[in-house]
Formats: structure tokens, C-alpha cells, sequence
């Protein structure tokens, strides 16, 4: 048995998030996947897993040609995915959450079932209360419940999407202990991460993806060095970088403990200056994001506290933080920051401080054409937020951040941006030190953290992992941290 | 898309509910042409017709118009029939408890109808905002209490002196009778009829040329967007909350101070669920729900007439705007899908 992917094509939009996606993974191998954020990873699982239908290509999976137009498709044909937050029933029991989608009849035969799960389970090494409320197990457990659950229902091959978040050290050790018994037992596992360490202590070959292409596989071993320059591609560095002298503290955070869903930061220090860029790096979900909303007033901490420009905001609520300076800018463009169906023009008048009854739209629809000028946006004062490009609509947001911020927070600014429209964000966001405004930014693309941050705070698993001043690393150094290893 | 293409999915659903009616007037064995004649005929055929469709219709549009404020922002006012009910026994309870001439008892009435059907619907929207009870259980449960509420009062505290009868209270004092244009023979509702036009052209004001009107299209199209950009979101879904319930509870004013002239237990007359399936049809929008109201209305009062010349119930009058608001939803939803599997993105070269 061999699972093979050939040539499969996924576009969403302008995006091409698998583009001719080919590799075989034979049995009983235990396969890691690896790339950055957004490179095409999870798309590529959720096609092998029924959640999306590729545009063409097809997945072969023991010399047949699978149709795969749901989840309940791939189950069928004996492929199962345990997803990051693993899809489970919370108020049901561990019972009923293995029953549900159970094949055969329309009648749940509890009994069968609770046989069943005592088998499966016992094969694999796990115990399970059937009457236990799923919402009382560990995220460690969840998953031994669903992995129990996918082997029930026929699964051959298992793709695990960055199991490992959220779940403790030693049950670290334990689902490890589990995908290798799997593999012996002559199942295909993919290990989805952009952990390195993870990937080089369990996987015995790996495939790499960037860019929605395939651009390295092997066997394992192979050094971290290779897989870094494989993961981030070669990394260059913009000689020239205005610089701005750095003024007293704009940003003060002391021993601030943040939580907020899985992640949870402890006993945070920082302190950012007037003029700054400090860019904050690590894999989705290692705490940037958690850190930039709690900046914003959208996460409360549990404990430390929080000044901007000597103002404390620890407990401040959110409009409270907008009153003081502090600006927001959310990666969901479309989502978060602007509103569909509301046009170039009506989101300047909602961004401004305009206080009248009446909106003077004959004003609204001239200051919208000034704005679209200076920031080069494609788009008409009443063209709608949906229609505008990723670029325009990040240059929309841009145009509606007032013009006096103490503390810019920026998640992922560039993200989907071409090289223009990446090098207009910046000049325009750089140009607001010169007033002294401090920047906080979370990115992934390392050129843009290595080429616009005086600083670069590296966040691995929900703590700060290293700090250190653009200028003096690289972008190899930089991909290791990331990967949570120094290098030696 | 040109605006007459547009047009072409609601166009084709109109036909096709057409069909879909006649075909079951001919599978019940009632004549098609002559069941839209009495249709026509029973809602505009006559001066005192006409006129009764026009009583109808303001109470719809004050509802309509309420509505189309809690859509904008978002939010699935199913309590508007409550609120409507709340706003007539608020009416009610004026005229029966204040004194004075009418020029002084009916502005009060119509206020009270406000307050009544505004404190209702604020209930159900703080219920939402700080209780995380969704709007439309919130509203649906309230809509019961509230035709509880009335039947208790008809049948109990302000029943008819010796008869406790489900027909109604006592007739109002004629003060506090909306007063009736005479012409033609007839009376004609013109009070209502502005109340309805003027709420219509108010809430058409509010959305498209203030403030307050974007911010709460913002808010109804992405909360926490707009949470961002600094709106504060509850209080603007209480605004909307409250606009919608004063209008809806001025609908019930007219109600009791035009139509019946006392408190009925089925005061509201479906008015406010009716028009859910107005602003449905108008696409959300206030332009429209005018000449859709008065259509709907046509539909209601003229199918009184089936029951007495064909035998037919008249509940067909509620069947046909059923299944007129299904096809145009599912045509409305079908040109979307044709429109989005024909666009694709365009990112800049």
C-alpha cells in the first residue's frame, strides 16, 4: 500500500495554495510534512481529508484513484485527519463522540459501540470512562480519542495537523509513542509541523513544502541547516534602512501572564521605545498574536501590567485603548478590519472622529478621492470593501488609521502583498517614526521581520525564546529560532 | 450586473409562484381567474375596499419600517408581533385611564404605543447583549408573553362590565378614535396612512444619510469589524432594538385607535410576522416596502372575500405570500451563486 499525490492544483482567488503538489508516502512510514506558515501545508491535508476538493490532480491511494468530495469520502476510503483542535463533541460523552458518524444503521447500538471502543482502545494502549464528558478530558486525551475513533472506522492512512499544541510534555512523549506503534503496524502517518526538532526525532523521511510546491523530500536524517534553508528558501537582506533615533519609552509590559485559548504567555517583560519596530516572530499560535490583542485592550492579562506613553491600560477596555493611541490592525482583512458591503468612502467617515447627525457625503466622497490618491488604492469612494484587491484593501486600512497613534499593532501586514504593495505599507508605516509612534508587528515572513524591525522578539510554544537586534542576525539564525533551536 | 438583470431572478420567481398557485387553486377545484379577480376586486374594488386595504396597510408599514432598522443591524426581530401587542395595550390602557379632548389623548397614544412596544423590544435586546440569549428566542418567547398579557387583560382587568368574553374591551371613547377623512362615501384612514409613509421615509432618511444609520449597517455586517473601528456595537444593537419596537408599537396604536376601537386579544393581526416577509421581500431595504406592503395587504383583505364566493379558506391569501417570499428568496439566493461562480478576484498585476 502507498498513498500518492499527483500533481493536485488548489487555487483560492489570486492564491495558488497547491500548485502541482507530487509526492508517494509508502507503508508503515511515519512521513513529516514541513514548511512555514501559509505555504501550503494544510490546504494540501484538508484535500486528502475531504475538507476541500482540489481543482485537478488526483490522490491514489493503494493503486486507486480516490474520490474525495467530503470528509465522510475520506473516511471511506481510510483516510483520517486529526485536526489541531481536535473536532470533538464537547457536552457529549467519550461514548457518543466515538459513536457519532459510525457506519451502518440508523440505530446507535451503545453496547456494540462500547465494545468496540474498549477494543480499539486497549489495542492502542489507551483507557477511556465511555460515560465521561469529553469536555473533562485533557487535549492529550481528545486526541487518543479520535485517533481510537479513525482506527474504528477503517482509517489506513492518519494525517495529524501540529498535534503537539496545546498538549503537555508527557503526552507529548505518549502520542509519539503512538504514531510510531501506528507506522509499525503498517499505517501511514503524516506529521504536519513546522516544529523541526519534532519532525527530526519522530519522522523517518520528510517532504517539504513552500509556496504550494514541493521543494525537497528525503529521507531521514538530515540536518536542521538543510531543512531550514529548504522550509524559508534564501533570505535576503535590504542593505539600506533609514534609521530613526529611538526615543524614551512609548510601550512598558511587566510581568504580564496572558491566556487566551491555547496559548498562554508567562511573566512577559518588554518595553518598547518612541520610533521603534519591534517585529515579533514564531510560529502561528506561539503567542504574537495573543500579545499584540492584549497591547490592544482585547485581552485582559491575568497579572503584570501595561503603560503606553506612561498611561497605565492594564485594565483598560478596548475603546479606552483607541482613545489613548493605541491602533489595532487585525490580519482578516475582510474580517476583521474592514465590513463588507460598505464602501471606500462610508469606512473613512466610520474611522473618523466625525460627529455630525448628518454625513455630508458630497465631503465623504471628496476626502475619499484624496485618500485614494495618496495611498494609490484601486478603487472608486464607492467601491465596497469586497471588491477591492488584498493590496487595496490593506491600503484601505492603512488610510483609515488615525494620524496620531502612540502604538501602532500590526498582525501580518504584507500578507498576500506583492512586492509593491509590501514596500508602500512599509514606507507609508515607517514614516509615522518620525512622530514618534512605536510599532509592534507580527509576521511570518522573515525578510520582512529582518528588514523593517530594530528588533526581533522570537516566540516558541507561548514564551519569548529570544530577542535580539535585526541587525545582527540573519535570516538563517532567525528560521533555527523560529524552529526553537539555537544554533550551534 | 445592470439593474435589469437584477431584476430577472425576482421576475422568474414571481412567475413561477404564480404557477405554483394556480396549480393548487386547480388540485383544490377552484377557478384560478376568478379566485385573482375576487382578489383584486375584494382588497381594491370599491371606495370603502380601498380604504380598508389602506388601514391595513399603515400598521404593515410602520412594522416593515421598524424592521428594516433591526436588519440593518443585524438582528432577526421575531418579537416584533409582541411588540406590536405591547404597543396597542399601552394604547389601551390611555385611553382608557387619561382624560381630555383627542387632540391631547391621541398624541399620548401614539407615544404610549412608542414606549410599549420600545421598552419590548429593548428587553429583547438586552436579553441578547448581556444575557447571550439569541434574538429570536428571545423575541419569540416575548411574543407569547405578550399575547398572554393581552388575552389576560381582555378577559380579565379590563373586561367588558359584566362579560368576560374574548371579543374585546369596551369600545374606546370616540376621542379616542383616530379621526376619518369623509369622502367618496366613505372614510378614509389618513392619519394611519401618514404615520406609516412618514416611519417609512424616517427610517429611509436614518439609513442612508446619518451617521448613526452606517454605523449600525456596520455593525449589522461585521460586529466585531466594527468593534474595532471603535463602534460601540451593543448600544447600537439597542438602538436598533428600540427604533424598531417604537415604530412596531405605534403599528399597534393604530390598531386599537383606527381599526378595532378597543383591545382585542389578537390586537397585533400578524402584522409584525407579515412584515418580516415584507422586508424579506424588499430586499432589506426601506425604498421598497411600501408598494410590497400595499401588495401583501392587497392579498390579505381581498382573500377575506374567497371564503363567502368560492368556499375557499381564506388562509390561500397567506399560502400565495408564503410561497410569493420563498421563490424570490430562493431566486434572490440563486443569482447570487450564478453571480459569485462568475466572478473571480482580481489582484493587481
Amino acid at each position: 500500500m502507498a498513498l500518492e499525490i499527483r500533481d493536485i492544483h488548489k487555487r483560492f482567488g489570486p492564491v495558488r495554495a497547491s500548485d502541482g503538489v507530487t509526492f508517494t508516502v509508502d507503508e508503515g512510514s511515519l512521513h513529516g510534512i514541513l514548511g512555514e506558515n501559509g505555504a501550503g501545508k494544510s490546504t494540501l491535508m484538508k484535500i486528502l481529508s475531504g475538507f476541500y476538493e482540489a481543482d485537478s490532480g488526483a490522490v491514489v491511494l493503494d493503486g486507486e484513484v480516490l474520490r474525495l468530495r467530503s470528509p465522510a469520502d475520506a473516511i471511506d476510503a481510510g483516510i483520517g485527519m486529526l485536526h489541531q483542535d481536535p473536532l470533538v463533541f464537547l457536552p457529549f460523552t467519550v461514548l457518543d463522540n466515538f459513536a457519532l458518524g459510525s457506519p451502518g444503521s440508523v440505530r446507535l447500538d451503545r453496547s456494540a459501540a462500547e465494545a468496540e471502543l474498549k477494543r480499539v482502545s486497549g489495542e492502542l494502549g489507551f483507557e477511556f470512562d465511555p460515560e465521561r464528558l469529553v469536555r473533562d478530558l485533557t487535549v492529550g486525551e481528545r486526541q487518543q480519542l479520535s485517533i481510537t475513533r479513525l482506527l474504528w472506522l477503517g482509517a489506513r492512512v492518519l494525517i495529524f495537523d501540529e498535534p503537539t499544541t496545546g498538549i503537555s510534555a508527557s503526552q507529548r512523549i505518549q502520542l509519539f509513542d503512538t504514531l510510531r506503534t501506528l507506522a509499525a503496524g503498517g499505517m501511514i502517518v503524516l506529521f504536519v509541523s513546522h516544529k523541526l526538532e519534532e519532525v527530526e526525532a519522530l519522522c523517518d523521511s520528510v517532504t517539504v513544502i513552500r509556496r504550494g510546491k514541493v521543494v525537497y523530500e528525503a529521507e531521514m536524517p538530515v540536518t536542521s541547516e538543510t531543512l531550514v534553508e529548504k522550509m524559508f528558501g534564501n533570505v535576503f537582506v535590504e542593505e539600506e534602512r533609514t534609521a530613526v533615533p529611538l526615543g524614551d519609552v512609548m510601550l512598558r509590559i511587566e510581568g504580564a501572564t496572558l491566556s487566551e485559548g491555547t496559548t498562554r504567555i508567562e511573566g512577559l517583560d518588554l518595553e518598547v521605545a518612541r520610533s521603534e519596530v519591534v517585529g515579533l516572530a514564531g510560529l502561528e499560535g506561539s503567542g504574537q498574536r495573543t500579545l499584540l490583542r492584549a497591547c490592544a485592550g482585547l485581552v485582559q492579562p491575568e497579572s503584570g501590567s501595561f503603560t503606553v506613553d506612561g498611561v497605565d491600560l492594564t485594565h483598560a477596555s478596548y475603546r479606552e485603548h483607541l482613545a489613548a493611541g493605541v491602533h489595532y490592525l487585525p490580519a482578516g482583512r475582510l474580517e476583521e478590519g474592514l465590513v463588507q458591503g460598505i464602501s471606500i468612502a462610508e469606512h473613512l467617515v466610520l474611522a473618523s472622529d466625525e460627529k455630525a447627525f448628518f454625513v455630508d457625503w458630497k465631503a465623504a466622497d471628496t476626502r475619499a478621492g484624496a485618500e485614494i490618491d495618496e495611498y494609490s488604492i484601486k478603487g472608486r469612494p464607492s467601491s465596497v470593501a469586497e471588491e477591492l484587491s488584498g493590496g487595496n484593501q490593506q491600503r484601505l486600512l492603512l488610510a483609515m488609521i488615525p494620524d496620531e497613534v502612540r502604538l501602532l499593532l500590526l498582525e501580518h501586514p504584507t500578507r498576500g502583498l506583492d512586492v509593491e504593495s509590501t514596500a508602500f505599507v512599509w514606507a507609508r508605516l515607517l514614516e509615522r517614526r518620525e512622530h514618534g509612534t512605536a510599532t509592534v508587528f507580527a509576521s511570518a515572513d522573515l525578510d520582512e521581520l529582518l528588514n523593517y524591525s530594530d528588533r526581533i522578539i522570537v516566540f516558541f510554544a507561548g514564551s519569548v525564546f529570544a530577542i535580539r537586534n535585526a541587525a545582527e542576525i540573519d535570516g538563517e539564525e532567525l528560521g533555527y529560532l523560529i524552529g526553537g533551536k539555537v544554533r550551534t | 450586473m445592470t439593474r435589469t438583470q437584477a431584476a430577472i431572478p425576482t421576475l422568474v420567481a414571481l412567475a413561477l409562484a404564480l404557477t405554483v398557485g394556480v396549480a393548487l387553486l386547480l388540485v383544490v377545484g377552484a377557478p384560478p381567474i376568478e379566485t385573482f379577480r375576487l382578489l383584486v376586486e375584494g382588497s381594491f374594488g370599491s371606495a370603502s375596499k380601498i380604504s380598508a386595504t389602506l388601514l391595513a396597510w399603515s400598521p404593515l408599514l410602520l412594522a416593515s419600517a421598524g424592521l428594516v432598522i433591526t436588519f440593518a443591524a443585524g438582528l432577526w426581530n421575531i418579537g416584533v408581533e409582541g411588540q406590536v401587542i405591547m404597543g396597542g395595550i399601552a394604547a389601551t390602557w390611555v385611553a382608557r385611564t387619561v382624560p381630555g379632548p383627542g387632540w391631547v389623548l391621541l398624541p399620548l397614544m401614539v407615544l404610549a404605543g412608542a414606549v410599549g412596544g420600545l421598552l419590548w423590544a429593548v428587553l429583547a435586546g438586552v436579553l441578547k447583549t448581556h444575557g447571550n440569549v439569541h434574538e429570536i428566542f428571545g423575541g419569540l418567547g416575548l411574543d407569547f408573553v405578550a399575547a398572554g398579557l393581552a388575552t389576560y387583560l381582555v378577559i380579565g382587568p379590563w373586561k367588558r362590565a359584566g362579560v368576560a368574553s374574548t371579543s374585546g374591551t369596551d369600545i374606546f371613547r370616540p376621542e379616542a378614535w383616530m379621526p376619518e377623512l369623509q369622502a367618496f362615501g366613505v372614510g378614509w384612514p389618513v392619519i394611519p396612512v401618514i404615520l406609516g409613509l412618514l416611519s417609512v421615509l424616517i427610517v429611509w432618511m436614518l439609513l442612508r444619510g446619518t451617521l448613526f444609520g452606517l454605523r449600525l449597517k456596520a455593525v449589522g455586517s461585521n460586529p466585531y469589524s466594527s468593534f474595532l473601528l471603535g463602534i460601540p456595537t451593543n448600544r447600537y444593537m439597542l438602538g436598533a432594538f428600540a427604533i424598531g419596537g417604537a415604530l412596531a408599537g405605534i403599528a399597534g396604536t393604530v390598531q386599537v385607535a383606527a381599526f378595532h376601537h378597543k383591545l382585542v386579544p389578537a390586537i397585533s393581526g400578524g402584522y409584525g410576522f407579515l412584515g418580516i416577509l415584507v422586508v424579506l421581500l424588499a430586499g432589506f431595504s426601506a425604498v421598497w416596502i411600501a408598494p410590497i406592503a400595499l401588495f401583501f395587504v392587497g392579498i390579505s383583505v381581498g382573500s377575506t372575500q374567497l371564503d363567502l364566493q368560492l368556499g375557499l379558506d381564506s388562509a390561500f391569501g397567506g399560502v400565495l405570500q408564503g410561497i410569493i417570499v420563498l421563490f424570490v428568496m430562493f431566486g434572490g439566493a440563486w443569482s447570487v451563486r450564478r453571480a459569485s461562480n462568475r466572478l473571480t478576484p482580481q489582484e493587481e498585476p
